[in-house]
């Protein structure tokens, strides 16, 4: 009897959502739509493609296949990969290290001057990215600024080396990608009541403790945010090492563009694309349990 | 007041001033704490009282004046080395911590072994009655239980004075009460001196030892809670402590002359030719058959409040009602007329205000200074 009473109230409340998500169709309508054709449909593609075998003149032939796994697991293409998590991971750590004393400067300046710091910290998007990229070869270049002025100074004899290596490559990532990483910081730790600073320093912490134990445990959220949002893009882009690498770099984002558009093998490519949105989705995944898990119970979460 | 002359106080506030941009916080602040006193800061909101907490704690420095505890100026301590907990008005709980991680915070911060911490914490948990909730998150509590975990996290260092900013104002009415008693019994077991921020009246009248009285800045009046409503010595404190009467005149030897309804016979130590004002309190007035009293004045309105009951009066020449609190329930209604007197005994005289010496009570105060 309660259990059928339970199934009852359990179906009528499923009719009401169901009833309740139908009214609320019409505007869902148009961003439904949206990502339909645009997240669906191709991640649908590449998937069907990555189980393909490469047609004789580009494109895709429908026969049933993993070969393009396997090869993922060459190493020729793992060290890509690999390589590919280490300059994402380095670009992700020292966005960290030089985001997070600039978030809190910016958290903790009056309010009239926090909104132009973070003007500021948003300026260089106003300006297309391949150029400000061009910009970076001009200063790295042999005969660039750097080592002109290193050169003039007397602190090296000729030039270095500084353009087509990994260093560039991550000076380049870290350059585009800092702001992602400063805006969810700046978010976490401006919610931060100042009373709570108070409240650790009227319990007998010093500045440093404070920090330790107060601002940075509950800023970790933003922290996560901010890693995903810098390691996600640095993973996938192939701009910055073609241009700051000279195309010795290969990045995962590299492979996938030379396979779709140089080799014109689309099931390899797509396999490659597939392999790395999944890992990029584990790791989306992973962050917001860890957030979950961190703010859990506290009144905003 | 004999209790702080006995022996040298334990707080000792002196010609505190402080300003906020052209606001003035606080204006030459002197008063003395002693030990093991439940003391209050009543006034308005932006009268300064959390202000002068905050100096006391050491979130602010005061342009002017001393803060001696013990004897030793405050003033060169930095805030996280004062022997002052504070509990402040929003809890100020860490959110990520669990309920007894808030209490160690302050024993942890003092690198105590942890042994000590945890017996510690959970004394301090007992003692406050959250001993089970030990594990749980701030946010899993409900408003009386913050307040309770934020107490504890306050007196686990034993402070020498424990400040505690609006600790009741974020509780319904009803924990309120409760609350109010269980500071008292608390601040009596574990025998530490607390200083009590608010501006509810009842509040301070209910929990402390002596009251401070401040608006725009200045110590109106420091007192007993009896003193202050028996004998309010400016007509601010008269106004802002209970329910009272108020007839505005000017002094001469006797009393005062209030135009339009006559003299007041009373002792009081106004120049003659000032300002001044009687203050009569509702329950102080004796009401007769017409005739009989003073004046004969018509009813407005009686409330029955159970225990006794609440009659407006118009009296003739006087534009705001005067109130009278009678023991018993009553048989007047609106439009009866009766005779109105007081016990002469019980009729206090204080300056009056000088239009220009007016305090703002509802003055523009910036963000910084609530309280």
């Amino acid at each position: 009897m309660a259990a059928r009473v339970r199934r009852a109230m359990r179906d009528g409340m499923n009719r009401q959502r169901f009833s309740r998500a139908l009214r609320a169709a019409p505007f869902l309508g148009p961003q439904s739509l949206f990502l339909a054709l645009f997240v669906v449909i191709p991640i649908g593609l590449v998937t069907t493609y990555a189980f393909m075998t490469r047609g004789r003149f580009g494109g895709v032939s429908p026969e049933f296949s993993l070969e393009n796994f396997t090869r993922l697991l060459e190493p020729v293409y793992l060290n890509v990969l690999f390589n590919s998590i280490g300059v994402a991971a380095l670009t992700t750590a020292l966005a960290l290290v030089l985001g997070y004393p600039t978030a809190y400067l910016i958290a903790r300046l009056p309010t009239r001057w926090r909104t132009v710091a973070l003007l500021m910290v948003l300026l260089p998007f106003w300006t297309n990215f391949l150029i400000r990229t061009y910009a970076w070869i001009l200063l790295f270049n042999n005969a660039g600024w750097l080592n002109q002025g290193l050169e003039a100074l007397g602190w090296i004899d000729g030039p270095m080396n500084l353009l087509y290596s990994q260093p560039a490559v991550v000076v380049g990532l870290l350059y585009m990608y800092l702001p992602l990483m400063i805006l969810p910081l700046y978010s976490s730790i401006e919610r931060i009541d100042p009373e709570l600073e108070e409240a650790a320093t009227n319990l007998g912490s010093r500045p440093f403790r404070v920090f330790r134990t107060v601002i940075l445990p509950m800023s970790v959220p933003g922290m996560l945010i901010g890693c995903v949002f810098v390691f996600v893009p640095s993973m996938g882009n192939f701009v910055i090492p073609e241009l700051l690498g000279g195309g010795k770099m290969l990045l995962v984002g590299n492979l996938v563009r030379d396979a779709f558009l140089k080799a014109r093998d689309w099931p390899f490519g797509a396999s490659l694309a597939l392999v790395l949105t999944i890992f990029l989705v584990v790791l989306l995944a992973l962050q917001s349990r860890a957030s979950k898990r961190i703010t859990e119970g506290s009144p905003d979460a | 007041m004999s209790n702080t002359q006995t022996a040298r106080p334990l707080l000792d506030v002196r010609g505190l001033r402080h300003r906020f941009g052209t606001v003035t916080a606080l204006d030459d602040v002197t008063f003395d704490i002693a030990d093991n006193e439940f003391f209050a800061l009543l006034g308005p909101s932006g009268c300064g009282k959390t202000t002068l907490l905050r100096a006391i704690a050491g979130f602010e420095q005061p342009e002017h004046g001393e803060i001696l505890l013990d004897g030793a100026d405050l003033a060169s301590m930095p805030p996280h080395r004062r022997p002052v907990n504070m509990m402040f008005q929003s809890y100020a709980l860490f959110p990520h911590l669990s309920v007894e991680k808030n209490v160690a915070y302050g024993l942890e911060a003092e690198r105590r072994s942890r042994s000590e911490i945890q017996t510690r914490v959970g004394e301090a948990l007992e003692v406050v009655g959250l001993a089970t909730m030990a594990k749980r998150k701030p946010a899993q509590l409900s408003g009386g239980q913050r307040q309770r975990v934020a107490l504890a996290r306050a007196i686990i260092k034993r402070p020498r004075l424990l400040l505690l900013d609006e600790p009741l104002s974020a509780l319904d009415r009803k924990v309120r009460a409760e609350m109010q008693l269980e500071l008292k019994r608390m601040q009596r077991e574990v025998g530490m001196t607390f200083v009590v921020v608010t501006h509810d009246q009842e509040e301070a009248m209910s929990m402390a030892d002596r009251i401070a009285v401040l608006n725009a800045g200045r110590v109106e009046q420091l007192d007993t809670p009896v003193g202050l409503y028996s004998t309010p010595r400016t007509r601010f404190v008269a106004d802002f402590i209970g329910t009272s009467n108020l007839f505005d005149g000017t002094a001469d030897a006797a009393g005062i002359e209030v135009p339009g309804l006559g003299h007041f016979p009373g002792e009081h130590a106004v120049p003659a030719g000032r300002p001044a004002s009687a203050v009569l309190r509702p329950e102080d007035m004796i009401l007769g058959d017409p005739g009989t009293g003073r004046w004969t004045c018509t009813v407005i309105d009686t409330v029955f409040l159970g225990g006794g009951s609440t009659v407006s009066l118009a009296v003739d020449g006087h534009a705001t009602p005067v109130t009278s609190v009678l023991h018993a329930a009553t048989g007047l209604r609106p439009g009866d007329r009766v005779g109105v007197g007081w016990k002469s005994d019980r009729c206090v005289i204080v300056p009056g205000e000088v239009s220009s010496a007016v305090p703002q009570r509802e003055a523009a105060v910036p963000a910084g200074i609530s309280g």
